[in-house]
């Protein structure tokens, strides 16, 4: 078997007292779309966060291939990684925020070379190159001058995806990146995601979109209160007789695609 | 009596050497303020609770005491622990820390004003915490925390007056001693007052060129 591009194992997640994710165990394959649904709260977002290292797990271990994220084990004890380690691990991923946090001060362009600036140290005009080949990728070439607040929220996600993809992660992850859109601007946003999918990119989408958790997903995670129910193919999991609570699940998103499944 | 303002004007040059002293003293006192300040709301944002903590006294007793006892204590109190410093260093460094505990304040609610996702987007794409606070932080919260960092600078302006308490040559000082060679105290309070006053009209006309230089990107 080849080794998964994350693999989370024995996760647990407490807020205080209250237990947000339960020993969640889960392997993420290379060059496929895994979404994550569930009904709101059920911590689907915090499980993502975890997968960045934005949240840190109470417990249980989570690997960004093979290697160990946020945390190394020695002699069986949890250690918290350097700030440099865990950048090494992170740049293998891409984050993508339901409220985008692009940076209200910098242009379209700005957004997408800052890192390839100051972090990969490219000169200004080499960063530029290349955030406007990413730019380019995502349709939003004509709009590189302009600043977040100039731009519809289709088009601050697309911006927003250009920056994550522009540090060539090998996996990106999306909470639920067209819940804040008006709903005619999330096809924008679904065709990029859909074109990076065939590309072969790894991606985990946090999303409330059904249809295209079916249409696209290759596999289906189903969170609920802070348990993974299930994880198949859409195939499997959408087809009937279902789990009763993905059942109750799909009967509040029939507007957002669900219909395709009755 | 009658207003005689012929005989303060006649000691232009004298006057201008204060004003040089007042702006030189608020100027540079008012960088390091704002410099050090902004340390100090870092490192209690950063630091941990321990840091946040020890932090907090300095910068409660600065705010908690007059600038004139703080001034009166460095100056006077400073050599029985070996802090001998001549007037001007005195003063610069009295309204540096003063201020310090001002600006500190103010960009502690800077930080609090930048949403957390913005830094975490910044965590994401590998930038160090202090490229995050440089190239994200700094400059979004730059339109938050100019309006009272230029109302700071303002005060600190009208707090130097005070330094010609401990003897620093600045304008309160040169006026004060011109009026009551030449008989003409209220007289050089007057040209006082006026003069600090266009001084404290011109630093709120640079803030406004400011903000509305950065008001570029927000909509
Ligand atoms: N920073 C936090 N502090 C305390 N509770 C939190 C925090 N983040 C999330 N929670 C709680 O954890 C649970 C799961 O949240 P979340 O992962 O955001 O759910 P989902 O994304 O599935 O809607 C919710 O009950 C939420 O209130
Ligand atoms: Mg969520």
């Amino acid at each position: 078997m080849t080794q998964p591009a994350i693999s989370v194992r024995n996760v647990s997640k407490r807020f205080g007292e209250t237990l947000v994710l339960k020993d969640i165990n889960l392997e993420v394959p290379r060059g496929q779309v895994s979404c994550l649904i569930g009904p709101s709260g059920s911590g689907k977002s915090t499980l993502l966060r975890c997968m960045a290292f934005l949240e840190e797990a109470s417990a249980g271990m989570i690997e960004i291939e093979g290697e160990p994220l946020g945390f190394s084990e020695k002699d069986g004890k949890r250690r918290r990684q350097t700030a440099a380690e865990l950048r090494r691990t992170r740049s293998k991923i891409g984050m993508v925020f339901q409220q985008f946090n692009l940076w209200p001060h910098m242009t379209a362009l700005g957004n997408v070379s800052m890192a390839l600036r100051r972090v990969r140290g490219l000169s200004r005009k080499d960063a530029e190159e290349r955030a406007m080949a990413q730019l380019v990728k995502v349709g939003l070439e004509a709009r590189a001058g302009h600043y977040p607040s100039q731009l519809s929220g289709g088009q601050q996600q697309r911006v927003a995806i250009a920056r994550a993809l522009a540090l060539d992660p090998t996996i990106m992850l999306f909470d639920e990146p067209t819940s804040a859109l008006d709903p005619e601007l999330t096809g924008e946003v679904l065709n990029v995601m859909r074109a990076l999918a065939d590309e072969g990119m790894t991606m985990v989408v946090v999303t409330h979109e059904i249809g295209f958790a079916a249409s696209v997903g290759n596999n289906v995670c189903f969170l609920d209160h802070g348990q993974l129910l299930f994880h198949d193919t859409p195939e499997a999991v959408f087809a009937a007789p279902r789990h009763p609570r993905l059942e109750q699940f799909l009967d509040t998103y029939l507007d957002r695609g669900a219909q395709m499944l009755r | 009596m009658s207003f005689d303002f012929a005989v303060i004007l006649a000691k232009g040059p004298q006057i201008l050497a204060g004003l040089g002293v007042t702006i030189l003293i608020w100027v540079a006192g008012t960088i390091l303020a704002a410099a050090l300040g902004f340390l100090v709301a870092t490192a209690r944002r950063y630091g941990g609770r321990l840091a946040d903590l020890v932090l907090s006294v300095p910068v409660e007793v600065l705010r908690g005491t007059p600038f004139l006892v703080q001034i009166f204590l460095l100056y006077f109190g400073g050599p029985y622990i070996g802090l001998r410093l001549d007037p001007i260093a005195a003063g610069l460094l009295g309204l540096s820390v003063y201020g310090a505990a001002y600006y500190a304040e103010i960009f502690r609610a800077g930080f609090q004003s930048v949403p957390p996702g913005h830094s975490e987007a910044a965590d994401c794409v590998g930038l160090t915490r202090i490229q995050t606070i440089l190239h994200v932080q700094l400059p979004e919260m730059a339109l938050l925390v100019l309006p009272p960092s230029m109302n700071m600078a303002v005060i600190l302006l009208k707090e130097t007056a005070l330094l010609s308490l401990i003897t620093v040559p600045e304008m309160t000082m040169t006026v004060q001693a011109i009026g009551s060679q030449q008989y003409a105290f209220v007289e050089s309070i007057v040209v006082l007052a006026l003069v600090y006053w266009a001084l404290v009209e011109l630093a709120n006309f640079l803030g406004r060129v400011a903000e509305r230089r950065l008001s570029t990107y927000s909509a």
